[in-house]
């Protein structure tokens, strides 16, 4: 009995995650280009709906309606499965990362997370690198120089910062002792002085690098930088196929978003008088900010430069990092 | 079965080695960052251009041959369609090389309205040049605002003219219009405006430390090198040479006027950016000493030489010999002298020359053009090699080339 109510609860919480993170991905277009808009001095989407507001639904019936075009000569098999690997492995990570507090529902306890389990930053890393096999496939198979260059550029990008952002929440871990975003999220409890951010500066702002490079936002946006590459991996696709990429890569927007807000800026823990569910979705929507509000204001990296960021800057200090939490905790 | 024709890559005469891990690409026609119609044969290894070959002409309009097809004045509006970003440079450099053949005086407040146009046009030109340039960088609010500020500058000129794009605002012998009322007064506040928009594109780039990554020791072009790829412009004095034509060989008033050439002897894309930057400035400075010279000046637009060019509407009107000679002037066009003559101006993006040999007929006998774009176009070959793609991008964005004429 407790093990059916347990999987209706869990299929019920998968499909409402995977809808609303969706949603929220999609979402998080529109607001790209409302909040570029308005630090570019125009208005951004204006003409479906109040404030563009119907925009979204429009891009989506545009997307979902639009020829799908195999070009000649790719690999097809591939070709197609690719966009699906980026878009469902952002959605698996998302099934480790709490978003809310648990609530009371009728007397029944609701942990807003799909599944808690121990292991459940590795969970999330593990699945959103997996994502790295998206763009990878797609510029192998699209038979297209641009993409493979493009395919090429996600796999050393992703790779290597896949390290730098290890290494770097090894330190915050030592000091909590578990995996679980919960656990982490309660090492915190005790209100703003407590977040580790200020025990961790460091690992902090290694993490929020990765985390641009892994969402491959500017300035890191090599992968598909259009003045380039033309757009990279995503070349050859279009209509959903296209959409699957896109929407893949707000979600790990988001799950990066969540984990910053979890692991370092006190999650979902109440501050002062404002609830946790409300301080966790400010923090998620300030950090969606803070990545357009980057796009928005800087150039972009070269490959060979991201390169030397990662290897000679990021990952030694992420090292000596580790090694002074280390002395410190013994 | 049907014999399918299929298309085979065709790379002309070029031989590249294919044995070894290197790939070869075509950055354009059609690529995003082509500017126009380029078309970049690059030999990749990895990221790193191993050679490239710049292949020009899908924009090719034989502008050169349709001038000998044409009487003077009917050629003037073809050349807008040459640097199209800067129209009236092109207009003014046909004029000029025009005028110097006839030989004619220019009324001087015909003058100051021609160096008020040209420098307008330098300035949106360089805007468009940064905005672009940036663009591709990645810097993608700069070609926002440089572009708000580009659309006052052609306000300016559409004010002036009717046209935004081409222009047309010159004529062989004068300019079409005076300036109409209050434009001047638009005009001291746009300048007034602009160098604090210049500050502000200065304050999110110029000392923004990717920025300064991806183009500080990007495209190093030696003086020497400068000088033998027959470079012009800002890409010369990038290289540490002060070489302006509007100071080495003056025309209208720039002698009467006072202002700096901008020089870096950095030698790379930073230097070029700083000296475009500070060109604005210049223009500035320079539109500002020549208002009160137009204040100064005698409400005459055209030059009075009755065998070239046509008298002013109100002696058409009145006199008939005046209406005669419009009339043949319309329909058969004017004779210039035998003789032949270049004539180079300093256009926003280098040496605009404009050789023109006529025979004494109402065609020239030929005519060639001296675009600037084309000898920076062809340094690419040189330049490229041992760069990363990314640096293509940024090595063309910031060489300034308009194919309208480089393949003309």
């Amino acid at each position: 009995m407790i093990e059916t109510a347990l999987i209706i609860e869990t299929v019920v919480k998968a499909v409402i995650a995977l809808a609303v993170i969706a949603g929220m991905a999609g979402f998080a277009t529109f607001l790209e280009r409302k909040v570029l808009a308005f630090m570019q001095r125009r208005l951004g989407p204006m003409h479906v709906g109040p404030y563009g507001l119907l925009q979204l639904a429009a891009d989506g019936i545009k997307l979902f309606t639009k020829e799908d075009i195999i070009p000649q000569n790719v690999v097809k098999p591939i070709f197609v499965i690719a966009p699906i690997i980026g878009a469902v492995s952002a959605f698996v990570a998302i099934a480790a990362v709490p978003y809310f507090p648990q609530f009371t529902v009728f007397g029944y306890t609701i942990h807003p997370i799909i599944s808690d389990i121990n292991v459940g930053l590795l969970f999330i890393m593990g699945a959103a690198s997996v994502g790295m096999y998206g763009p990878l496939l797609a510029g192998l198979s699209s038979h297209n120089k641009w993409s493979l260059l493009g395919g090429a550029r996600a796999v050393i990008q992703l790779l290597s910062f896949e390290v730098v952002s290890g290494l770097s929440i090894l330190a915050p871990l030592m000091m909590i002792g578990s995996l679980s975003l919960i656990d982490i999220n309660d090492y915190q409890i005790g209100g703003f002085s407590s977040w580790l951010v200020w025990k961790q500066p460091l690992a902090f702002v290694l993490f929020a690098i990765a985390g641009f490079a892994e969402t491959n936002r500017t300035p890191f946006d090599l992968v598909e930088f259009e003045a380039e590459i033309v757009s990279g991996y995503a070349t050859e696709y279009s209509g959903m196929r296209w959409g699957l990429f896109f929407i893949g890569e707000y979600a790990n927007m988001i799950t990066i978003s969540a984990l910053v807000s979890i692991i370092f800026m006190g999650g979902y823990n109440p501050l002062w008088i404002i609830p946790g569910a409300i301080m966790m979705l400010v923090k998620v929507s300030f950090w969606i900010f803070l990545f357009l509000w980057v796009r928005a204001a800087w150039p972009h990296v070269r490959p060979d430069q991201l390169m030397w960021v990662c290897w000679k800057v990021l990952m030694p200090l992420a090292l000596i990092n580790i090694l002074i939490t280390g002395i410190v905790l013994v | 079965m049907q014999k399918v024709n299929r298309l085979q890559p065709f790379f002309e005469n070029l031989v590249f080695e294919r044995d070894d891990n290197t790939m070869i690409v075509n950055f354009g026609p059609q690529h995003p960052s082509a500017h126009g119609q380029l078309r970049l044969i690059l030999e990749l290894d990895g990221e790193m251009v191993t050679k490239a070959v710049p292949d020009i002409g899908y924009l090719h309009r034989g502008m050169e041959k349709m001038a000998e097809n044409m009487i003077y004045n009917e050629f003037l509006p073809t050349t807008d369609r040459m640097d199209y970003i800067a129209a009236s440079s092109n207009n003014y450099g046909f004029a000029h090389a025009v005028e110097t053949l006839l030989g004619l005086e220019i009324p001087r407040r015909a003058q100051t309205i021609r160096m008020m146009l040209l420098e307008l046009n330098r300035i949106t030109s360089h805007l468009f040049w940064l905005a672009t340039h940036a663009l591709d960088v990645g810097a993608m609010t700069i070609f926002l605002y440089a572009f708000r500020e580009r659309e006052y500058a052609m306000d300016l000129i559409e004010d002036y003219c009717g046209a935004r794009l081409t222009h047309s605002s010159v004529r062989i012998g004068g300019v079409p219009l005076d300036l109409p009322e209050h434009w001047i007064t638009k005009l001291s506040k746009f300048l007034d405006k602009l160098p604090d928009d210049i500050a502000d594109y200065e304050g999110l780039i110029d000392q923004n430390r990717i920025w300064k990554m991806r183009l500080e020791d990007v495209g190093i072009i030696t003086p020497q090198m400068a000088q033998s790829w027959g470079c012009s412009g800002p890409m010369l004095r990038g290289s540490g040479i002060a070489w302006d034509i509007r100071k080495e060989e003056p025309y209208e008033l720039y002698d009467e006027v006072e202002f700096d050439v901008p020089v870096s002897d950095t030698c790379d894309s930073y230097g070029r950016y700083k000296l475009h930057m500070e060109e604005m400035r210049q223009s500035i400075k320079i539109i500002r000493q020549v208002i009160p010279m137009y204040y100064d000046s005698e409400p005459e637009i055209l030059a009075h030489a009755p065998q070239y060019i046509s008298a002013p509407k109100e002696q058409i009107m009145t006199q008939n010999y005046s209406l005669m000679q419009h009339f043949v002037l319309v329909t058969q066009g004017m004779r210039p002298p035998v003789g032949e003559v270049y004539v180079p101006t300093e256009s926003p993006k280098g040496e605009l020359g404009f050789y023109i040999n006529s025979q004494g007929g109402a065609y020239p006998y030929r005519l060639k053009l001296r675009a600037p774009s084309f000898w920076h176009t062809s340094i690419l070959q040189e330049l490229l090699p041992g760069h990363y793609l990314a640096d293509v991008v940024t090595i063309i964005g910031n060489s300034n080339i308009v194919f309208g004429e480089i393949d003309r």
